[in-house]
């Protein structure tokens, strides 16, 4: 049986007055891949977002690797550093090459010398098939390619789970799926990864577990196999219904 | 009349030592306080921004008689250098204005992503944040430059035998007003001319590629 390497226990984040998230406990397994799934504003970004500390959450505890993470003391900034994350809009360094964003945190963060760094951050941008493009600025580069060099900036600090805030939102319909081929690649090399997104068949062939949140609480949760044939919450079965229908499989 | 031209252009080299202490000054001021005031919190933050509101808000000739004497009566300095620091202390007030805006140009999920690497705030603010922050600043301080070069004409006003001191001590000798703030004239708009195209030079050279303007 894997390790639990992500455990969220009863976790509240509250916004103003509005409570995103009311009380979500969840385990991701090592070598998981877990799809978080729902309606809009129900608290799938936030809950990405307090695991990497990101978002402090207003109660309950998120434990990484045996370690509470949310406890007083903790360095943030450490724990980051093992936890990749990519955004919905790339977010990459607008100042820097493909080379660059993916070597910065090298550098500047693990203390890699320049060299060392570079010989690495080729090597990521090879895996997500983008070696030629390292000289190319964020403002030169496709969506797809934007994301594909943000996921090559993530991995490059060996992280030992992935969180991907619906990596493929923004991208125009033909380019989302070189992004979900990288997720997947990675998915089946066995690294932990929990994405917040809408491609079901994504969800469907590469999910290990999918996650059904609703109005800040775990509806349902189970293999995608019993979740998309045989959930047992009607609320359930009626959204994968819908959004399978609007999304579709892009496989 | 050539000899008026040269006796008002000697005071170029003092005019430039006077900017080459200011600009810089107010530059390195201007960025620390900028990070301060939209980085600082809750209790910093204000107080950056009571030192520009009130830097702003009087006259820089009044300010330089009052940090001249302030500065002078502190430490044993020449007019020139007390004049030159004062202009650098009030033109820190606008470029911290100017920093600040360019700090806020740079999208906030600049920092997300920086410390999504596991950077501290102040290694996402040095290698993240700052260098597109500079390149988004170089258009307003490119103005702000122009107005330190015009205002080291202030510190003729503490005797400083600078461009604007010697015209009017020429003007008055030889009776040729005109030559001499002519000649005056002419040099603050050759080096701000000359500032101007430098740093569209560097405006150029730093641009990202693929960003527009680069």
């Amino acid at each position: 049986m894997a390790e639990t390497l992500i455990r969220v226990q009863n976790l509240r984040k509250i916004y103003g007055d509005k409570t995103v998230l009311k009380d979500i406990s969840l385990d991701i397994l090592e070598g998981d891949t877990v799809v978080l799934i729902g309606p809009s504003g129900t608290g799938k970004s936030t809950l990405l977002r307090c695991m990497n500390l990101l978002t402090k959450p207003d109660g309950g505890s998120i434990w990484f690797d045996g370690e509470e993470i949310t406890a007083p003391g903790v360095n943030e900034d450490r724990v980051r550093t093992h936890i990749g994350m990519v955004f919905q809009d790339f977010l990459l360094f607008n100042h820097l090459s493909a080379l660059d964003n993916v070597a910065i945190g090298l550098t500047k963060v693990l203390g890699m010398d320049k060299e060392a760094a570079t010989e690495k951050a080729l090597r990521e941008l090879d895996y997500v098939g983008l070696e030629e493009h390292a000289d190319k600025y964020p403002g030169q580069l496709s969506g797809g390619q934007k994301q594909r060099v943000a996921i090559a900036r993530a991995l490059a600090m060996d992280p030992r789970v992935m969180l991907f805030d619906e990596p493929t939102s923004a991208l125009d319909p033909e380019l989302i799926g070189e992004v979900l081929a990288t997720m997947e690649r990675l998915s089946n090399e066995g690294m932990t990864m929990v994405c917040v997104t809408h491609e079901m068949g994504f969800a469907r062939e590469v999910a290990d577990k999918i996650v059904f949140m609703e109005g800040g609480v775990v509806v349902e949760e189970g293999p995608p196999q019993q979740m998309f044939t045989a959930a047992q919450i009607p609320r359930t079965r009626e959204f994968l219904g819908k959004i399978t229908e609007l999304y579709g499989d892009h496989e | 009349m050539l000899n008026t031209f040269l006796y008002v252009a000697q005071g170029l080299l003092v005019a430039l030592e006077v900017i080459a202490i200011a600009l810089p000054l107010g530059f390195v001021l201007g960025v620390l306080l900028a990070i301060l005031r939209v980085y600082g919190g809750r209790f910093i933050a204000p107080l950056v921004g009571i030192y520009s509101a009130v830097l702003r808000g009087v006259p820089p000739v009044v300010l330089l008689f009052i940090l001249y004497f302030v500065v002078a009566g502190a430490v044993n300095l020449s007019p020139l250098w007390a004049g030159a620091l004062s202009l650098g202390i009030i033109s820190s007030a606008y470029q911290l204005e100017i920093f600040r805006g360019a700090f806020g140009s740079v999208s906030s999920g600049q920092m997300t992503a920086a410390r999504a690497i596991g950077m501290n705030r102040s290694k996402a603010i040095r290698y993240i944040i700052l260098p597109q922050a500079l390149r988004l600043a170089i258009p307003p301080w490119s103005n702000e430059a122009a107005t330190v070069i015009k205002d080291s004409s202030l510190v003729y006003a503490l005797g400083v035998p600078e461009i604007l001191r010697r015209a009017q001590f020429v003007s008055a000798n030889t009776r040729e007003p005109f030559i001499a703030f002519g000649a005056a004239a002419l040099l603050y708009f050759a080096m701000t001319f000359v500032a101007g195209r430098l740093l569209d030079f560097v405006e150029n050279k730093t641009a990202i590629p693929g960003e527009v303007g680069g």
